[in-house]
């Protein structure tokens, strides 16, 4: 399978790894992607920002699930 | 008897039941509240003096195979002249012994969705798939756990799907079909991803696909992603439903209705709206039948009578036996050695195919056991 399929050791910049080799549009490494609570859409968040959606300024953001691969039995 | 001195031939007469006498042995009675007489009798030893020793020529002769409806994924058909642990056998190799291909393993890159993921590895598992029968029957082999899958015996798939907010939805629309793209995962979203040599046996209208195209396996909102790969196996159904090739294998014994004494008028009409439609029909009472005398008919000329028409037809569902004007002049029953069967294929084998599938499996077990069983003597 793929590369990404494998673990990638979080390194000296912390957690941006896993967001930066999924898709392009994360440009600055300090960069971590997050989900709105409200209305779902993607939000970039720097470090040190506020928390907050800047489409619906809602303050409740979620982690992304992880792209790492999970196998299962279809039974 | 090797020590007797002279060999005494006692003449052996072995009776023969009559034509009546068997066919009463063959009937299962259907009464009001109960089902009697539902053991079968021809074995031997049970009535004294008669041959019941089992003779593949006499077998020849009385088993039949008779189609009712032969579609490519439905079929009823009856077989007739076998006993029931034989007919039974059929219908559990067609359901549990003959193999077909699967979703098995599911590896989920993203699920968004508000479904879980083993939800969907479940529902994924369960859509039917179709293909190439050459490929499928012959070129596909069993994949052993743990062994790497090759193109051989291992089918490729991906569902990749992203639901987005459609910019051309129309204003006052509610549908979310029509507000989002993708907003329902449908098994025909599902792509077959062709390796090796399957390109060779899985392609154009040979091409690995869901029977059903519409089946729903999940619905999203913008935002919610599903990406996963899934690799399908051979499989039988004794291991897993999902490897059934039929969605049903049943089979029922042929109904028989005896009209004892005539029904005539308005109890015919009522004694037709018993059964389902075209088992009983209407007809007139000839001028023949009205002058034999003690047939019941005398003086009904051109009345109506009940008749038989199709039976199989019946559900038995024994309404008839509720209504007191019919008391005595109906009797329900079923024949013990016909079986109509119903196949109904999920889509990798025609559905005849199946049951003849069934056939070459039993005879592949007896052998197996006949080696057994010498094996054992030695």
């Amino acid at each position: 399978m793929s590369s990404r399929e494998q673990y990638q050791v979080p390194n000296a910049q912390g957690f941006t790894t896993g967001a930066s080799n999924n898709d392009g549009n994360s440009g600055s490494s300090s960069i971590m992607w997050y989900t709105c609570g409200d209305c779902a859409v993607r939000v970039p968040l720097e470090k040190g920002a506020p928390i907050r959606c800047q489409k619906c300024g809602a303050r409740v953001l979620y982690k992304e699930r992880t792209k790492r691969m999970v196998q299962f039995e279809a039974r | 008897m090797g020590s007797s001195k002279k060999q005494t031939s006692v003449p052996v007469r072995t009776k023969v039941p009559s034509p009546e006498e068997v066919e009463k042995r063959n009937t299962v009675h259907i009464n009001a509240e109960t089902v009697t007489n539902v053991t079968s009798t021809d074995f031997p030893g049970f009535y004294p003096g008669e041959d019941h020793a089992w003779d593949i020529e006499k077998f020849r002769q009385s088993v039949r195979v008779q189609f009712h409806q032969n579609d490519p994924y439905e079929a009823q058909f009856s077989l007739i002249g076998v006993d029931a642990s034989i007919a039974n056998a059929f219908r559990r190799i067609m359901i549990a012994d003959i193999p077909t291909l699967a979703i098995e393993d599911i590896f989920m890159w993203n699920n968004t969705s508000v479904i879980q993921d083993e939800v969907l590895g479940h529902r994924l598992g369960l859509i039917p798939f179709t293909g190439g029968k050459e490929g499928l029957h012959n070129f596909l082999k069993w994949y052993k756990k743990g062994e790497t899958p090759c193109d051989y015996n291992t089918v490729e798939l991906e569902l990749k799907v992203k639901c987005e907010n459609n910019e051309n939805a129309p204003a006052d629309s509610k549908d979310p079909k029509e507000l989002y793209h993708n907003a329902h995962v449908y098994a025909k979203d599902i792509k077959f991803v062709p390796k090796g040599r399957q390109a060779k046996y899985f392609s154009g209208e040979n091409a690995i696909r869901p029977t059903n195209p519409d089946i729903l396996v999940a619905k999203m909102r913008p935002g919610q992603e599903i990406d996963l790969t899934m690799h399908m196996h051979k499989g039988v159904g004794s291991d897993h439903a999902k490897f059934s090739p039929v969605a049903t294998a049943s089979y029922r014994l042929m109904p028989t209705i005896t009209i004892l004494e005539p029904i005539l008028g308005r109890d015919a009409e009522k004694f037709q709206k018993c059964f389902p439609e075209g088992v009983i029909g209407l007809e007139k009472v000839t001028k023949e039948e009205a002058k034999k005398k003690g047939s019941g008919y005398e003086g009904h000329e051109g009345e109506l009578k009940a008749v038989v028409l199709d039976a199989m037809r019946d559900t038995v569902s024994r309404e008839c036996l509720r209504h007191d004007e019919f008391k005595n002049k109906v009797k329900l029953g079923r024949r013990r050695d016909h079986f109509i069967y119903l196949v109904e294929s999920t889509g990798q084998w025609e559905s005849d195919a199946i049951f003849l599938e069934s056939i070459a499996h039993l005879k592949e077990k007896a052998k197996r056991f006949e080696k057994m069983v010498v094996n054992m003597v030695q």
